[in-house]
């Protein structure tokens, strides 16, 4: 017996001194659990930038769950999330119109960039998305070159399929030919796959950034021009009437996102480290119509509501103080 | 490609080991302090059913045995799945409210080594069950006195059997990240993130160095603590 | 003292024992001989009421044992064929017995620590029992049994797979203790033991008894021809 209770107070004595060392001050804090996608998260923007300054502001903390958008998607649909921060606009109008989510507000953009190896065997700098991806599936059907996709239903995926549609391409028929590799995994991952065979993929600009500057990989950006690549993000919030979630800090959250404030972290965001920002303030845009980038988020951004293009239409809206862009279609 | 980022990795790793990085020790702390109480909720919960099914020889016993062992090997992505599932707020335990907490992880990484505890317990008390058992009786125990004594005499294999476990809960990825969600945030009080949710992030956003420390403190926990454990063994076993 | 009637024990398929009657008297040290499979250990098995299957009767004292197993157990103890040490030191597998049964501390070091001079273990009281080699630890086995000073001791092949030395050491212990009036009961293969140890004999063969009777009669005229031969077999191999 003495053994086993010297076992026991040995696994109590060392759970004690790891619950002491921690810092710890769980006082009632007030949290957001917010579902994002990989690209989003990898980044650090959300961590390092977002969660500390909105946790300084208003005391609440954010949590977020990074997965690919259909998985953070499903998640909300679960009751996880108060909110989630995804960018696939069809998937996103999918979750308001089953019920799931109000209030969408868009917040920042970035462009995607078609990546590949440094000799360019299908000779796509420079092209159009749509070009390069013409130029890509031919070399692959004649053995020259190799296209990765994550294949996740992440929103990277999701503008990867809208690409070979544009051109073309039948996804479901076009990932079953052999130059076409799929991976299931998130960017980062997908990114050293497609350096270790040589092949070209679709990736978000914050990733690719960070992984190349990191030197583990050598892929170069090779489309990173033209409107289809834009990536526009989101925040919807989880409709109250589905599930007891904290609306009121979902709110409060998406109002600070597109403020003055918070704009400017996500625009000042990376900066220092890669000299360039990964994402860009959408706000400004929309205010000042700076062209052509006010067009595209017009077309790849909004969401038609009757004769108008707004981030959020009247019948996804759900009462709060938040105001929403709209315009009337031309 | 160049071996080159993987010595620089763990050259970085080292440095932050040795200065002793706060949000490094934090994850650390944190990997103990969850599974260790998963392992201390098993073990409430596991050695005397192990004990139960080690002595007893009622109908149902090998059933359950066979349950218990078939358990031992649950994939814990499978494990994650199935806890997320029941524990989403739409889920039958949605009220208990334990999904993305560090309890979540806990009670998850519970029902993963429960069959662990449960199992080797069992055995290690078949193994003397018989012998010991008739040993006590014939000089003179109760029968209660002489299940004491095979607890007793159990007792070394039982903290191998509670060793192991702690060590396949720290280790474990499916669960802390499906259940756990790997939410960190600085000086934030409802954090997640663990060992092996935090190396398998890095890896994935290519910090391989922070990969490479953690991964090194992870090996260092698990060495210690089963170093620790044979050392106590054999000092009981030699006296 | 002990009184078995028509014993019969199965293990599912096998008889082990069938219908065996004999009576073993106060102060008899009582040797049941028999070749391997024979049935020995579980006769002895069931004498110390480690067995409570069986069919028949069995009386300690005139008390039915099947009635009161759990009270009437301390009165005999047992020592196996294979010695089974806890995981303790000697002394404390020694003294586990008599702290069972209550006594105060200073009592149960006294006892312990003459039994293990008795036995020649004194010096190694300390070390864990699992450790000693087969010889010492059938003594600790020996040992634990002999302190508790119970009124029946059951020994089973107390000297199989020892060296001489070990072997004279053991018999003489019995020896001194029968002396004092202790009832033996014990199985062994060795024929000369039984001459050397015991004031009665039972021959068991394939469960049966085959013949029981002193010393003298069994090894020098037999009345059952099995018997006859067994012994000479034994004997002369
Ligand atoms: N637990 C058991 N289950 C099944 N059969 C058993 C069991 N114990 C003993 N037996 C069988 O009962 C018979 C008698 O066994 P027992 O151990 O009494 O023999 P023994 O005379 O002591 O032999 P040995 O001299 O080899 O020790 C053997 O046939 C043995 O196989
Ligand atoms: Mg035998």
């Amino acid at each position: 017996m003495k053994r086993v209770l010297v076992a026991i107070l040995l696994i109590v004595f060392v759970i004690s001194i790891a619950w002491v060392l921690q810092v710890q001050h769980q006082n009632q804090t007030r949290v957001l659990t917010i579902s994002t996608t990989t690209s989003l998260y990898d980044t650090g923007l959300l961590e390092e930038a977002i969660a500390p300054a909105f946790k300084e502001k208003y005391g609440i903390e954010l949590h977020f769950i990074p997965k690919g958008t259909g998985a953070a998607i499903q998640d909300a649909k679960n009751g996880a999330s108060d909110a989630i921060m995804v960018h696939a606009r069809s998937k996103e109008v999918k979750f308001m119109e089953e019920g799931y989510g109000v209030n969408r507000k868009i917040f920042a953009y970035n462009f995607f960039v078609i990546v590949g190896p440094p000799e360019d065997p299908a000779e796509i700098k420079g092209l159009s998305p749509v070009e390069a991806l013409k130029k890509i599936a031919e070399a692959g059907r004649s053995g020259k070159a190799i296209w990765v996709s994550r294949d996740d239903g992440s929103g990277t995926n999701t503008k990867e399929k809208a690409l070979w549609k544009m051109a073309g391409f039948d996804y479901v028929e076009v990932k079953e030919e052999n130059w076409f590799r799929r991976t299931g995994t998130g960017m980062g991952a997908t990114l050293n796959y497609a350096n270790n065979v040589g092949g070209y993929t679709l990736s978000d600009t914050g990733t690719y950034l960070k992984f190349r500057k990191d030197g583990l990989i050598s892929l170069e950006a090779l489309v990173d021009k033209g409107e289809e690549l834009i990536n526009i993000y989101a925040i919807i919030i989880v409709n109250p009437e589905k599930f007891q979630k904290d609306f009121e800090g979902a709110i409060l959250l998406a109002k600070w996102l597109t403020s003055r404030e918070g704009q400017k972290i996500i625009g000042q965001f990376g900066v220092d480290q890669y000299d360039k920002p990964l994402f860009f303030p959408i706000v400004s845009v929309l205010e000042k119509k700076e062209e052509p980038i006010y067009d595209w988020i017009l077309r790849y951004g909004l969401i038609e509501d009757g004769d108008k293009l707004t981030e959020c239409p009247q019948r996804y809206r759900y009462q709060s103080s938040l105001t929403f862009f709209e315009v009337n279609q031309t | 490609m160049t071996w080159e980022y993987v010595l620089k990795g763990i050259e970085g790793a080292f440095e932050m080991i040795a200065s002793l990085d706060v949000e490094v020790a934090d994850i650390a702390l944190r990997s103990i302090k969850v599974s260790g109480i998963a392992t201390l909720m098993a073990a409430i919960i596991g050695i005397p059913t192990g004990v139960a099914l080690g002595i007893s020889t009622f109908r149902g016993r090998n059933v359950l045995r066979s349950f218990f062992n078939g358990m031992l090997g649950i994939p814990t992505v499978v494990m994650g799945l199935i806890l997320y599932l029941i524990l989403a707020p739409a889920g039958p335990l949605g009220s208990l409210k334990l999904l993305y907490t560090e309890m979540g992880i806990s009670f998850g990484q519970m029902l993963l080594i429960l069959p662990i505890v449960v199992s080797f317990t069992a055995s290690s008390i078949e193994s003397v069950e018989r012998e010991i058992r008739e040993l006590a009786l014939t000089l003179g125990a109760s029968r209660a006195e002489a299940t004491l004594k095979v607890i007793r005499e159990a007792s070394a294999g039982v903290l191998l059997a509670v060793i192991a476990a702690f060590n396949r809960a720290i280790a474990e990825l499916g669960i802390a990240l499906m259940v756990g969600g790997n939410i960190f945030v600085r000086g934030g009080a409802l954090n997640t993130r663990v060992l092996t949710t935090s190396i398998q992030m890095y890896v994935a956003r290519g910090d391989i160095d922070i990969a490479i420390a953690l991964g090194m403190i992870l090996l260092g926990i698990v060495f210690v603590i089963t170093t620790v454990s044979n050392f106590l063994q054999s000092r009981w076993v030699l006296k | 003292m002990i009184r078995l009637v028509g014993i019969t024990k199965r293990y599912g398929e096998t008889e082990a024992l069938r219908d065996v009657s004999l009576e073993i008297k106060k102060g008899d040290v009582f040797a049941i001989i028999g070749s391997s499979g024979a049935g020995k250990t579980t006769l002895l098995r069931i004498i110390s009421m480690l067995e409570t299957d069986y069919s028949g009767e069995y009386y300690l004292n005139d008390i039915d044992v099947r009635k009161n197993q759990e009270d009437l157990r301390k009165r005999i103890t047992m020592v196996f064929q294979k010695p089974v040490m806890f995981n303790t030191s000697v002394f404390d597998n020694v003294a586990y017995g008599l702290r069972i049964r209550g006594l105060s501390s200073r009592e149960v070091e006294s006892r312990v620590n003459s039994v293990l001079e008795l036995v020649g273990l004194y010096e190694l009281r300390k070390k864990n029992a699992k450790k000693l080699s087969g010889g010492e630890q059938q003594r600790v086995a020996l040992a634990r049994a002999l302190v508790l000073e119970t009124e029946v001791l059951v020994l089973d092949e107390p000297t199989a797979n020892l060296d001489a030395g070990n072997v004279q050491m053991i018999e003489a212990i019995i020896k001194e203790i029968t002396d004092d009036g202790v009832t033996v009961v014990m199985a062994t293969h060795n024929l000369f033991q039984a001459k050397r140890l015991a004031n009665m004999v039972a021959y068991l063969n394939s469960g049966e008894l085959v013949e029981v009777g002193s010393v003298k009669q069994i090894f020098e005229s037999p009345e059952k021809e099995m018997t006859k031969r067994f012994i000479m077999g034994e004997t002369y191999f």
